[in-house]
């Protein structure tokens, strides 16, 4: 498990009748900071900022989440990140902001299956059922910041610093396997 | 496990979310260099290590990344209440009250 992810191919890593584990394809990352009026934000991405930490908007293939009071991270097609970057340009003048590529930083784990959110709770100090379908949150996961994106009741995505993924898929693996076999 | 509400957020999430940041209303002088050392040692080093009621600052580390301010009992390690890092500090009587 010392191999760095983003080694791996995108596609299943674990799968289990309890869950399964897969590597997200490469994706564009952006995280804003803004705080003030946010219309001109709004305007140069087609969509409302989310108003609540939590809560996501999504326009084009761009998704949008909130994490804090004053910053968000998007998620979009590689091609689109530069549009949006340039967008954003427009209106730094009038609007200081801080818009940076993170891309790189992190890799997504798809993580679904009846067992998914149990599997959840294995790391994740929080109540999972209190982050509903079609909302995210910024939490712990086995001691690692992650980025939870919860999709559908049994369906979630997980967003991990590249450096931390060995560790973390380690005990996703752990986890599914395990309650795989205790459902036997 | 201890449970803690995050102003910011407005849910109440675990501990281990958190981290812990000192005494909380520990303002620096406007003109450090008027500061006397021992003054300045004040400001830096000397807090009030209080049995009861303590003023204080955490983290949502693990969430919207912000600071704010609790009164925390040190005796139960109860929290009597948080609140956002600019609001004013709350008055311990009607926090005690509302404990009752
Ligand atoms: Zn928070």
């Amino acid at each position: 498990m010392n191999a760095p992810v983003s080694s791996f191919t995108s596609g299943a890593l674990v799968e289990t009748s309890a869950a399964r584990i897969s590597k997200a394809p490469a994706i564009g990352r952006l995280s804003l900071r803004a705080r003030g009026d946010l219309a001109p934000f709004d305007a140069a991405l087609g969509v409302g900022l989310p108003l609540s930490i939590g809560q996501r908007a999504s326009v084009d293939g761009t998704e949008i989440l909130r994490l804090g009071p004053d910053e968000w991270t998007l998620t979009t097609p590689v091609p689109r990140t530069a549009q949006i970057e340039a967008a954003f340009a427009e209106i730094y003048e009038a609007h200081p902001h801080s818009l940076v590529d993170i891309s790189g930083r992190e890799v997504t784990f798809e993580i679904e299956g009846a067992q998914a959110a149990e599997l959840l709770t294995l790391g994740c100090p929080r109540d999972i059922e209190t982050i509903l379908p079609g909302q995210g949150r910024r939490t712990v996961f086995d001691g690692v910041t992650v980025v939870l994106w919860r999709d559908a009741e049994d369906r979630f995505r997980m967003d991990v610093w590249q450096s931390f993924a060995p560790h973390v898929l380690a005990l996703l693996d752990t986890g599914c396997r395990e309650l795989a076999a205790q459902s036997h | 496990m201890l449970l803690i509400h995050c102003p910011y957020c407005n849910e109440t999430l675990p501990e281990l979310e958190f981290t812990y940041a000192g005494q909380a209303h520990v303002v620096r002088p406007e003109q450090p260099s008027g500061q006397s050392d021992e003054q300045w040692e004040e400001f830096l080093f000397i807090r009030a290590n209080v049995r009861g009621p303590h003023y204080e600052r955490w983290r949502h580390f693990h969430g919207c990344g912000r600071f704010f301010n609790a009164v925390r009992d040190t005796v139960s390690d109860k929290f009597l209440t948080t609140y956002e890092a600019d609001a004013p500090r709350p008055d311990l009587s009607s926090l005690t009250e509302r404990q009752k």
